[in-house]
């Protein structure tokens, strides 16, 4: 196609369910594209020489070489340079924020709407799996060093498989009962389904990554004690700590953390209670606190778990919300409500000890704070009761202090994430590394898995030199 | 997996005891911590204190009251059955230290599962102890021999006067704190109302008293917050930070009302599996 055509086709949508019919179930919400959608989307790529949107991937996926692939119809071949890259293609294609990455940098989106690469990254890493097409890469000869990795979020994942490929002996230790870290037991089966965490995590397993489940690091087993019998021990861990708001009453029944919430619904299917036998609260009129993507997975969740109003309750504006933009869109939508410029200042129960209501406070938006957003204000005069039998709190999460605790020589920063070096991963621990939100804080799947990629080249080294 | 390799039944049914493979946990398990578990795949995760572990045969063994669909399912298990997850040791172990004078180690029903290991702590740290055990009914009593070699002087009660002192076991703890002053250090464990009163027949004789907690919980990690109780003011995660606490500074009230959040759905629950298992 001439270039002049190929900038008529318009940014392609990707099918979805219809947001009154999928408020009420746990399907994933879009379909993705077909073959013919794909390939429309796919020729809007120019092609470009020096391709902005590489620049805007924390792990420069070659992009155009994928797309490319997809134009031409081979799509197996789309998802192997996918790979050369980026392992979780599929789970990245779901919950990456290509607006802010990618997307944005695309030439394309300078005039009209960039390329979506998310969708086409997507749609070339199911192809793969849903064809079995997916293949075991060669992997070089065993070298006899042995590397253990805590936890199993993408951060592990990533370097677990890097690490085998170059011939290591591979063991990840979970704490909880399944493998995939925050994939698993946070973002919802409408977002990103569990079949296909378990997909990846079942190709690892098939290069020879052993996942040992049930294993608490710095409970069951320490650190010094994985060192006596592995070369390397890399700590994806995570930032697992749940933040409250310590008010009054924040300890009645039907208030959870958004982590305890999220966990029981998708770790646990409390969804499909009694089937599965964890129960969760079904309430009526749910309020969440806070306004990032957790925020609105919670919301989306207590909709779904058939609550007939639920309102997500933020102290700043819209422009200040933290979540990515479909998220929101989608949350609106499927009917969540929003409490802006309002904050809780106590939470009311009953004789039960149940939640009933909220006390709060109406905010307006001051001079601009540390973080360069206008710093809420409370209007005094303005509180009022909201009406709630379940409140999620979601205010974002700390370190687990487990490992430091029996890992006195691992040295951490003032807010008790592991120190790493960005570059390599290495802590003040010899042998010892870690990558991930237990280093920077919540942050994105993708820089996790960044992370996890740096680390093993890291580890790679050490192993190789010692 | 892991394996079941021998059962008790004690208590006319109400209460099982599990011996099971877990030799990762048996190495590391101290007096007062506990595991979670799930039986099967579908399965909730529920605490259980480890009574004790043998760390030759790599096994650890749990003690429950049948109470609902979890420990119901358990308790149809037979040894060369398997449970999905073993996980542990968990929570902080007891603080033993010898003490200058008695500790007095209270336990009510099945809490003297619970007791027991810690009891057996104190003793083996040198301490003088003496044992005050609790039942209904003189057939619910459970771990009585054991106890009795753990212990210096082990006091008995029923509640319907079956067996032992006719009473609870707070009217013999009274009794023995009035007459010996020199008690350092109590311990009561036991449902919720029981460790309540104890804290209350304590604190006029300004003794130490620790109690140890039994909400709800789900990762038991510190992850979900599920197991937040108040403690002197300030909210704890009692798989993290306990599950022992200074039993003065419990906000019991609280938690009996935390452990009732479910109550509609376990009874929902636990009737479906008496219907498939009836
Ligand atoms: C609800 C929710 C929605 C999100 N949505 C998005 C999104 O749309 N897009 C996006 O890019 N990011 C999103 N994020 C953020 C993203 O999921 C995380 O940044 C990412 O998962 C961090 O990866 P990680 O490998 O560092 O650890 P995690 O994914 O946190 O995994 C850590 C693992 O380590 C285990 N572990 C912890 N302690 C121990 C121990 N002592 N011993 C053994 N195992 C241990 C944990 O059980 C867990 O399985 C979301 C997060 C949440 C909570
Ligand atoms: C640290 C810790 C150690 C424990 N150790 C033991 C032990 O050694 N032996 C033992 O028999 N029990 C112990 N428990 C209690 C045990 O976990 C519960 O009895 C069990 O979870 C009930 O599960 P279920 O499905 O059979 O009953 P459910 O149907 O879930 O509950 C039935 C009733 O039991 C009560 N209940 C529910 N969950 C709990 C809970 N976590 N704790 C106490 N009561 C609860 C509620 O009142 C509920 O209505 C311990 C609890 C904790 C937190
Ligand atoms: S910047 Fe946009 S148009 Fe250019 S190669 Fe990348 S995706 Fe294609
Ligand atoms: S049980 Fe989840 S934090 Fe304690």
């Amino acid at each position: 196609m001439a270039e002049k055509g190929k900038q008529k086709i318009p940014r392609q949508a990707m099918p979805e369910q219809d947001p009154k019919v999928r408020a009420h179930n746990f399907d994933e919400v879009p379909y993705g594209y077909d073959e013919k959608l794909a390939q429309l989307e796919a020729q809007r790529c120019m092609q470009c020489k020096k391709p902005q949107c590489v620049k805007g991937c924390p792990v420069e996926v070659e992009i155009p070489q994928f797309i490319k692939f997809i134009v031409e119809g081979d799509f197996a071949a789309a998802a192997r340079q996918l790979k050369n890259k980026n392992s979780l293609p599929a789970v990245c294609g779901r919950v990456c924020p290509q607006e802010n990455q990618c997307e944005s940098t695309c030439i394309l989106g300078k005039k009209a709407e960039p390329v979506a690469i998310g969708r086409l990254e997507r749609f070339a890493a199911d192809y793969e799996r849903n064809h079995n097409l997916v293949t075991i890469p060669e992997m070089a000869p065993a070298t006899g060093k042995r590397v253990a990795v805590v936890g199993s979020g993408p951060a592990s994942l990533t370097l677990a498989g890097d690490l085998i490929k170059k011939g290591h002996e591979v063991i990840i230790y979970e704490a909880l009962h399944k493998p995939g870290g925050v994939l698993v037991y946070g973002i919802p089966e409408f977002r990103l389904p569990k079949a296909i965490v378990a997909a990846e995590v079942d190709y690892l397993q098939k290069m020879g990554v052993k996942i040992e489940t049930d294993v608490v690091v710095g409970k069951t087993v320490t650190i010094d004690e994985l060192l006596e019998d592995h070369d390397a021990v890399f700590l994806g861990v995570g930032a697992g700590l749940p933040l409250f708001l310590n008010l009054p009453g924040e300890n009645l029944c039907g208030i959870y953390s958004a982590n305890e919430y999220l966990t029981r619904s998708n770790l646990m299917k409390a969804y499909k209670f009694p089937e599965y036998d964890t129960p969760i609260a079904l309430g009526k009129n749910v309020a969440v606190i806070g306004a990032g993507n957790v925020a609105m997975d919670s919301a989306r969740t207590a909709l779904r778990l058939g609550a007939e109003t639920v309102k997500i309750v933020y102290r700043r504006s819209r422009a200040e919300m933290p979540a990515r933009a479909e998220e929101v869109h989608h949350a609106e939508e499927e009917g969540v409500q929003f409490e802006l410029l309002t904050n809780p200042v106590r939470f009311i129960g009953n004789e039960d000890g149940w939640v009933t209501g909220m006390e709060c406070i109406r905010m307006e938006l001051g001079e601009p704070d540390e973080s360069g957003r206008r710093r809420p204000i409370p209007i005094e005069g303005s509180n009022f009761t909201l009406d709630c039998d379940t409140v999620i709190v979601a205010l974002g999460t700390r370190a687990n202090p487990l490992i430091p605790n029996t890992t006195p020589d691992l040295k951490l920063n003032r807010r008790g994430y592991i120190e790493a070096d960005p570059e390599t991963g290495k802590t003040s621990k010899e042998g010892v590394y870690a990558g991930g939100d237990i280093v920077t804080g919540s942050a994105t799947v993708i820089l996790a898995m960044g992370a996890g990629r740096k680390a093993a080249n890291a580890i790679h080294e050490y192993l190789m030199s010692k | 997996m892991y394996k079941i390799v021998d059962k008790k039944v004690m208590a006319e049914g109400t209460v099982c005891q599990l011996e099971v493979e877990a030799a990762r946990v048996a190495r590391k398990a101290k007096p007062g911590q506990f595991i979670v578990l799930r039986v099967d795949e579908k399965g909730e995760r529920i605490p259980l204190t480890m009574a004790k572990q043998d760390l030759e045969k790599g096994t650890i063994t749990i003690i429950f009251q049948v109470v609902g669909k979890t420990t119901a399912h358990l308790g149809t298990l037979e040894p060369g059955d398997s449970l999905a997850d073993v996980i542990g040791p968990l929570g902080m172990p007891t603080h033993i230290k010898k003490y200058d004078g008695p500790v007095i180690c209270v336990g009510g029903g099945t809490g003297v599962a619970v007791l027991y290991p810690i009891t057996r702590g104190y003793k083996e740290a040198g301490n003088e102890v003496i044992g005050i055990i609790g039942a209904r009914t003189k057939d619910l009593l459970i771990l009585e021999e054991e106890m009795k070699g753990v212990t210096d002087d082990l006091r008995v009660t029923t509640d319907d006067g079956s067996y032992g002192h006719h009473g609870f076991v707070t009217d013999v703890l009274k009794q023995i704190l009035e007459e010996r002053k020199d008690v350092k250090m109590v311990v009561g464990i036991g449902p919720v109302p029981m460790m309540k009163f104890v804290c209350k027949t304590t604190e006029p004789f300004n003794v130490p008293t620790t109690v140890s907690l039994n909400p709800i919980m789900v990762d038991a990690t510190g992850m979900c917050g599920a197991c937040r109780v108040t403690v002197g003011g300030k909210t704890r995660f009692v798989c993290v930070d306990g599950p022992e606490f200074d039993g003065h500074q419990v906000d019991f009230d609280e938690l009996t009302k935390r452990l009732r959040m479910y109550v509609e759905e376990e009874k929902k629950s636990y009737e479906l599996f008496k219907q498939k298992h009836a």
